[in-house]
């Protein structure tokens, strides 16, 4: 998919939500802005609201208030059917584990991709493009996702998220099975992969020391403490913009994460509006 | 692609599937099986006899003057007096009369005698005269047309020699020995109680019961053949009953009326159609009892099926959030659940109806030669259509069952995957 380096590929306004009847967690993110490209790293512990914010962010879970865009289309406020049809067009998904279904090939999975979007399904040679990029033989294509390893069904999940070429890739734990060999290279063949396709990553995770990968990252404390900066407005412009931790994308760098400050998400190395540049 | 999903997702349960594809097999055979039988049973049944206005006998309930007339089951409750027969069979409104007497047997099948007339004016199903397979009908008073079933079941071929037993049972102990009756006619198959009958002359019965008195033989003269004098002035005495052909079917409740009258001998006389129809609405509640009974065995199955779907559902949770992600909306997984059904009740019905055909065409010739039943091997009528849609709907109804928990839940929980 070409996308334009000017429009943001995910803007989040004024975003609210909370669970119904339930006084306890609560999202506020008043802006954030990820550029086409940019890979953005949001670490939070088991309960942070992580999964919660994915959903929003793809489009399952309604707002209470406040707009979602992706590449400059409004995916909330949106019908639940619209909102599907954008999210099969733009959005790749990454879970945790068990990405694919069982009952299909290799090949399925990935041309699974393309069947909601009401696009055509990925080419075969975009296919086989993707899985020999991730170092998935041949021989392995007809088989079945269950006589894979998990590190290669999760190499299979990346090809399929990745097959239309979406706007956003959104990885929720994908390394959480994985050893830590095969942490580092799905990492480094996931980044590669989606700087080759254009594609911008949210990638979720409560293990901090992935936060070395990106070059933004985000803490899910800082958006609870954006509901207390609403609450004592203390966040100076209340924009959040996703804090970098290098300036190079793709090269791991030594960040020392306990320093992340929790709301003071301006970029330090772009204007406040969240100019492109900033990526 | 939802098409090859659910294809493959059945497959990849394939033992579950196949244990409740198999129950669904056994249960839709079942019903269209009581169907089919009952309707072949039915068609088989009201086809007996046809074209004939009246049924007369000597006074009883019209279902057992039925029963011992065309399906030859029971005894008369006395016979009638031919003469008496003779003077209603003059009637200016009647056209054609059969007499039929009963009463005896050859190894287990009854014997009718009657005149020619009945081999011409005799028809059934859809006004279908009889048929002679081989041979022609009787002239003399020791000759015999066979039904197509006896001869088949007893290998005759015209020109063979029988003798026949006095009294209905398989095994008598009363043979008419000394008459031996020569086969001169095999008829064509019926499949109704024709095929499983032995056809004499009303002479000959009268001729094997000459010298019989109080229903027992006498030695010196019933163990012989007739002299060509003695069977000459052979004259039938008794007969058990007969059918009318009227002119016009305007008549007939008048005749009826008569009959019933009639002052010399108490009589009975029937409309077949209507009898038959009475008949068939008592064995109708046994129909009926089966068809309640299969539908709820078939019930029971469609609710297997869907506890299996919903036992699916909980294993199925990380599946559907992936075709969540992947853009696939609520109703769409509600479908794909939907699919599943259809394509196991689809798959179940056309294995049924094979099953069905194969056991049919194995069945039938058991079914014609046990029961004279003949029937279709083909299990397709009219509404059958329409009985499988309305299957197919309620399996799609009770399947939206574990449809909407998965839409519910897919709705809900989102990406998420709470094991």
């Amino acid at each position: 998919m070409s996308t334009d380096p000017n429009i943001p590929a995910l803007e989040l306004k004024n975003l609210r939500f909370s669970w119904p009847g339930s006084a306890g967690f609560s999202l506020h993110i008043p802006e954030l802005r990820l550029m086409p490209g940019q890979h953005l790293f949001i670490r939070g512990a088991s309960g942070s609201g992580k999964t919660t914010l994915l959903n929003i962010l793809s489009g399952i879970q309604t707002l209470n208030e406040g707009e979602v865009i992706i590449a400059g289309e409004t995916l909330q406020p949106q019908s639940g059917s619209r909102r599907d049809a954008i999210r099969a067009e733009k959005i790749g998904v990454v879970f945790q584990q068990l990405n694919l279904i069982p009952y299909l090939s290799i090949l399925d999975n990935v041309r699974l991709a393309g069947a909601f979007s009401g696009k055509p399904l990925p080419t075969d040679a975009r296919i086989a493009y993707l899985l020999n990029a991730l170092g998935l033989s041949q021989d392995l294509w007809h088989g079945f996702a269950t006589q894979l390893s998990v590190g290669q069904q999760q190499r299979v999940a990346i090809a399929r998220a990745l097959a239309q070429q979406p706007t956003l890739l959104i990885a929720d734990e994908p390394t959480s099975a994985l050893d830590a060999d095969n942490r580092d290279s799905f990492m480094r063949l996931l980044l590669a992969e989606a700087t080759a396709a254009g594609t911008t990553v949210i990638f979720v995770s409560h293990d901090p020391h992935l936060a070395a990968y990106f070059s933004w990252q985000l803490d899910m404390a800082s958006l609870a403490a954006g509901i207390q900066a609403r609450a004592t407005p203390n966040s100076g412009s209340g924009k959040f913009n996703a804090e970098p931790t290098t300036t190079a994308n793709s090269t791991p760098c030594d960040t020392n994460l306990s320093e992340v400050k929790p709301i003071a998400l301006q970029p330090t190395n772009s204007p406040e509006n969240g100019d492109p540049s900033l990526c | 692609m939802l098409i090859k999903l659910a294809r493959l997702s059945l497959w990849h349960r394939k033992g579950t599937v196949i244990l409740t594809l198999c129950s669904l097999v056994i249960s839709i055979g079942l019903l269209l099986g009581i169907d089919h039988l009952r309707l072949e049973a039915k068609q088989s049944f009201t086809s007996t006899v046809a074209g004939t206005d009246l049924i007369v006998g000597a006074r009883s309930g019209q279902l057992n003057l039925l029963l011992y007339t065309v399906f030859r089951i029971g005894n008369a409750t006395n016979n009638i007096s031919y003469q008496h027969y003779q003077q209603i069979s003059q009637h200016r409104a009647v056209a054609w009369s059969i007499p039929l007497a009963l009463g005896d047997s050859h190894k287990g099948f009854r014997v009718l005698g009657t005149n020619p007339d009945y081999f011409k004016f005799f028809k059934y199903g859809a006004q279908q005269p009889l048929v002679f397979a081989k041979g022609q009908a009787f002239a003399d008073v020791y000759q015999t047309v066979l039904g197509a079933e006896v001869a088949k079941k007893l290998a005759y071929q015209v020109g063979d020699e029988i003798t026949l037993s006095h009294g209905v049972g398989a095994v008598s102990f009363s043979e008419h020995r000394g008459h031996p009756f020569t086969v001169v006619g095999i008829l064509a198959p019926t499949g109704t109680p024709v095929d499983q009958s032995v056809h004499v002359s009303l002479l000959g019965i009268e001729a094997i019961h000459q010298g019989w008195q109080n229903g027992m033989p006498s030695q010196r003269l019933a163990a012989k053949q007739l002299s060509a004098e003695q069977l000459a002035a052979l004259q039938p005495s008794q007969i058990t009953g007969f059918m009318l052909g009227l002119k016009s079917k305007a008549v007939t409740f008048a005749l009826q009326r008569q009959i019933n009258e009639f002052k010399a001998e108490p009589l009975t006389a029937i409309l077949p159609g209507a009898a038959l129809a009475e008949m068939w609405q008592m064995l109708s509640f046994v129909e009926n009892m089966l068809l309640v009974v299969t539908a709820l065995v078939l019930l029971a199955t469609l609710v297997g099926l869907m506890t299996t779907l919903l036992a699916a559902m909980k294993e199925r949770q990380r599946e559907l959030a992936i075709l969540r992600a992947l853009g696939a909306r609520p109703w769409q997984v509600f479908c794909l659940i939907e699919l599943e059904v259809l394509l196991t009740t689809l798959l179940a019905i056309v294995l049924a109806l094979l099953k069905l055909s194969v056991a049919l065409f194995v069945l039938k010739p058991w079914l014609s030669s046990s029961y004279g039943l003949v029937i279709s091997v083909t299990p397709w009528h009219e509404h059958t259509l329409l009985l499988l849609s309305a299957l197919l709907g309620f399996a799609l109804i009770l399947g939206a069952i574990p449809a909407y928990l998965a839409y519910r839940q897919s709705l809900s929980q989102g990406l998420v995957v709470r094991i």
